[in-house]
């Protein structure tokens, strides 16, 4: 576990530690369990193929699942994820490195809560943006 | 409800009557049960370490009455031998018939509490806003539904995704 990060020592600009993971297709049939999404063309390369795709597609949510990882483990233990969202705008596919980044673009309180507003990204080892998005954390005061 | 983008070649409305009519209207809610075998078959899937999604003493140390659920997980909906899983709620696709193909264009999420292991959830959703344009893979409607999820009639958590037909 990673140390408490606190909202006082946040600055706008700043950048999240990158989240490196290699989606296999075990994690793909695992997550296609966990949310019960059972389309084949995560795990079936045949139906893949007559969708006119090379391979098998990592889901969407598991990228989304994998942005909400990422702002989890820079928040924990005592902060935690207010809101977050991403858009698919590209496939893709198990077996290579995906990386999580953020960069912070505001922070200011709602009421004693501080709160985080970032932007994030799920990207290709050659940095390209499949899957942009922002969120909304909450870190705990040093007070 | 229709907005027609700038540049975009629409010349009929791709919002059916039937379509107009769901707009704004809840479906009959459905109910998700969260419980801790989601939860950390969810967070190995997603490849978390921490064990507060695995290990209830390490949950509980950190001031939680049993297994926090990882971002976007929400348990599992109640289905029955004769339900397609996953087909309660808004529809994903077959909303205007001309349209076969659907595509995911984003989730988020809004959380309003923590949910646990044990909480079982009531989803009522909603489609809020269609749009429509042409892009490359021919004419496409952009559908956006809510879902909110209820614990004891209070929201807990609102998801609000981007669907394509096209």
């Amino acid at each position: 576990m990673t140390t408490q990060r606190y909202f006082e020592d946040i600055a706008v600009g700043a950048e999240l530690p990158p989240l490196r993971d290699v989606l296999t297709p075990r994690r793909l049939v695992m997550f296609a369990g966990a949310a019960l999404d059972f389309y084949e063309i995560h795990y079936d390369r045949d139906v893949a193929r007559a969708h006119g795709h090379d391979t098998l597609l990592v889901h969407g949510a598991l990228k989304n699942a994998l942005l909400g990882r990422f702002l989890d483990e820079w928040t924990a233990p005592g902060g935690g994820v207010v809101s977050y969202g991403c858009s698919y705008r590209g496939t893709d596919r198990p077996g290579t490195e995906l990386i999580c980044r953020g960069t912070v673009t505001a922070t200011h309180h709602d009421g004693d809560r501080g709160l985080i507003e970032l932007d994030i990204r799920v990207e290709r080892a050659d940095g390209t943006v499949t899957t942009p998005g922002n969120a909304v954390v909450t870190l705990p005061s040093r007070g | 409800m229709v907005e027609h983008d700038a540049g975009g070649l629409v010349t009929a409305s791709l919002v059916t009557a039937e379509m107009e009519q769901l707009l704004g209207r809840d479906y009959p809610p459905v109910t998700y049960d969260v419980e801790r075998s989601g939860i950390r078959l969810w967070a190995r899937a997603v490849g978390y370490t921490d064990p507060v999604y695995y290990d209830l003493s390490c949950a509980r140390e950190r001031g939680h009455h049993d297994l926090p659920a990882p971002p976007g997980f929400l348990g599992h909906e109640r289905y029955g031998a004769d339900q397609e899983i996953g087909s309660q709620g808004p529809p994903i696709r077959g909303l205007n018939p001309r349209l076969t193909r659907s595509l995911n264009g984003g989730t988020e999420y809004e959380y309003h509490d923590t949910v646990h292991a044990g909480d079982v959830l009531v989803a009522t959703g909603r489609f809020t806003n269609y749009r429509q344009r042409e892009g490359s893979i021919g004419p496409m409607l952009i559908i956006r539904r809510e879902v909110v999820f209820r614990r004891d009639g209070v929201p807990v958590v609102v998801m609000r995704a981007t669907v394509i037909n096209h």
